[in-house]
């Protein structure tokens, strides 16, 4: 879908429009979308020459300047403060993005393959479940979870990201899968194949874009999540961004420190977004309903 | 019972989730509701039912009244913000442009950052010291000689809630840009080339042709933004914590179940949250699902 041909190039040209003006478009908009790239990449430039910056130079006269001396001092304060944050953060975004994919991958399935009378009031159902305010199951949910004996801890906070994650999982397998042909999922069942085989040995040979999307897009999620972690979780289990918060809210800490923490907790998921960008896309246009 | 054994086990398989779904979102919905409708303004008492008493009362609250104002600029301003950057990013690359995929990753890779993560550079970008004193943008205004655009940012009393939409606008518009991307790219060439050959110019083309096409595009990213910027938490609490000067409906809610210890108080804001996403979604949830089935 790549038309990079320039439009003067086009045979049917317009002649309502005059020659040099349309020769010069292209330099605009190439010159206006370097601009805002430029200014998209503003905090990035703050961060990494801040995060270098010793105590000596916080003048703010200096803010925008490369730092005289570069140092790491940031980081390593950095590291120390994040690194139980982040070990946290792996052990909640990883079991979570894995569960999340695997329910997901079943319940589209059954959603595109397996319908049953009333799956289209009950996927509306679901979907619905994905805008909500969590705010407005927070209170009830703390008070199940202390029932529970799961509050402050992060088996609890991975339950809440697995049930509430269920409705943007299901419905990125299911648009998936509506595209696998209908003859194949039947060819199997003719054969005697029931729906786990055909699952199986079918659509589960299929499905690995989809997981792709899934896990990548959960991942950022629980990454990336504030709200759940701050109701549900204590000191011992929170997660990057409960300690970056934490890290920052502290007035007291210098900005080499707050910018070193805030890059290195967004390391993770900047790099899957680098590495899988594509797929990362894809979660994305998912998530508009158009799969 | 053949035709049982062709729908029973998807049903089956699906229960576990339905069940979670019906006991975790609307289960706990309801308990929400039923807490915003009882007394029980305390940790301690069982509350006793008051009908709608905390729906009205709320409205008395002079910090509940600012927190809405703030909500209703910041939504303005952050849904209209990145929609228009979103679609003038994607108008720009519409036609193929050099280093696609680069401005593309450039645009986009906010949307991988936490809000929190945002909130700590944008909080430096926005410091409302003066340049004398303080960094970020005022600095910078300051040092290439347009000082006079220095400002307080968020902590204005007026306009602060336009300000705090400036970072949001920044993670969201590359996703915007993306959506309306699609939608350009969608628009079926023979359609433009036979309003060219009919003599249009080419920005007739587009004024005729292509942007009608992109209306369901317009309303997806409308209602996405939109529940994006009723629920925001994580920003403001990154950028301003809990100052009343920036408070919005999930903040107050916050404040007033963790601060206040107020579970009735915080389940009514929290009530009327759902409902201002629900009025927007439902509809638009519906006509999806509709239109999906008649394709």
């Amino acid at each position: 879908m790549t038309a990079v041909s320039p439009p003067q190039a086009r045979p049917v040209a317009p002649r309502a429009v005059p020659r040099p003006r349309r020769r010069r478009l292209p330099v605009v908009r190439m010159t206006l979308l370097l601009v805002f790239a430029l200014v998209f990449l503003m905090p990035v430039y703050v961060l990494l020459v801040t995060s270098f910056k010793p105590l000596s130079e916080a003048d703010p006269s200096r803010a925008w300047l490369l730092p005289e001396v570069w140092t790491a001092e940031g980081w390593r304060a950095a590291w120390t403060a994040l690194a139980p944050g982040l070990w946290n953060s792996v052990q909640l975004a990883v079991p979570g993005s894995l569960i999340s994919a695997v329910l997901g991958s079943l319940n589209g399935y059954v959603l595109a393959k397996w319908r049953f009378p009333g799956a289209d009031a009950v996927f509306t159902l679901f979907l619905f479940g994905m805008f909500i305010p969590y705010q407005a199951v927070m209170i009830p949910l703390v008070q199940l979870m202390t029932a529970a004996d799961l509050i402050g801890g992060i088996p609890g906070l991975v339950l809440a990201h697995v049930v509430y994650g269920l409705p943007i999982t299901t419905l990125i397998f299911r648009n998936y899968y509506v595209t696998i042909p209908d003859e194949m999922v039947e060819a199997a069942r003719v054969d005697g194949a029931g729906m786990f085989r055909t699952y199986r040995w079918v659509v589960l040979p299929l499905s690995g874009p989809a997981f792709a999307v899934v896990l990548i897009w959960q991942f950022t999620a629980l990454w990336n999540d504030f709200l759940f972690a701050v109701f549900l979780t204590g000191p011992l289990s929170w997660p990057t961004t409960v300690a970056l918060n934490n890290i920052a809210g502290a007035q007291v800490v210098p900005y080499s420190q707050q910018m070193a923490a805030a890059l290195l907790a967004s390391l993770p998921t900047l790099i899957v977004y680098v590495l899988l960008g594509r797929f990362f896309m894809r979660g994305l246009m998912a998530g508009a309903l158009k799969g | 019972m053949r035709r049982y054994r062709r729908w029973l086990p998807g049903l089956v398989l699906l229960a576990p989730s339905m069940i979670a779904i019906a006991v975790f979102v609307y289960g706990l919905i309801g308990w929400n509701f039923k807490l915003a409708m009882s007394d029980q303004h305390d940790q301690v008492t069982a509350g006793k039912f008051v009908g709608l008493e905390n729906f009205t009362a709320l409205w008395d609250d002079e910090r509940w009244g600012l927190a809405v104002r703030h909500a209703v600029l910041f939504t303005v301003v952050f849904v209209l913000g990145a929609l228009v950057l979103g679609w003038f990013l994607a108008l720009l690359m519409d036609k193929g442009i050099r280093g696609e995929g680069g401005f593309r990753a450039v645009y986009l890779f906010p949307m991988a950052v936490s809000f929190i993560a945002t909130g700590i550079v944008w909080r430096w970008l926005m410091s409302p010291a003066p340049p004398e004193r303080g960094v970020g943008l005022n600095q910078l205004f300051d040092s290439v000689g347009l000082g006079f655009l220095a400002n307080e940012w968020w902590q204005n009393r007026s306009y602060g809630m336009a300000a705090m939409a400036l970072p949001a606008i920044w993670q969201m518009s590359g996703y915007v840009m993306a959506l309306y991307l699609a939608g350009f790219r969608g628009v079926p060439d023979e359609l433009r080339e036979a309003a060219r050959v009919d003599g249009c110019t080419e920005w007739k083309v587009y004024r005729y042709v292509v942007f009608p096409h992109l209306r369901p595009v317009t309303l997806a990213a409308l209602i996405i933004l939109g529940h994006i910027s009723l629920k925001i938490f994580d920003l403001v609490v990154a950028i301003a914590t809990k100052q009343i000067i920036a408070d919005v409906p999930a903040v107050y809610m916050w404040v007033m179940t963790f601060d206040a210890h107020d579970p009735a108080k915080g389940a009514t804001i929290a009530a009327y949250m759902l409902l201002a996403v629900a009025v927007l979604v439902i509809p638009y949830l519906v006509w999806t699902v509709r239109s999906e089935r008649r394709a």
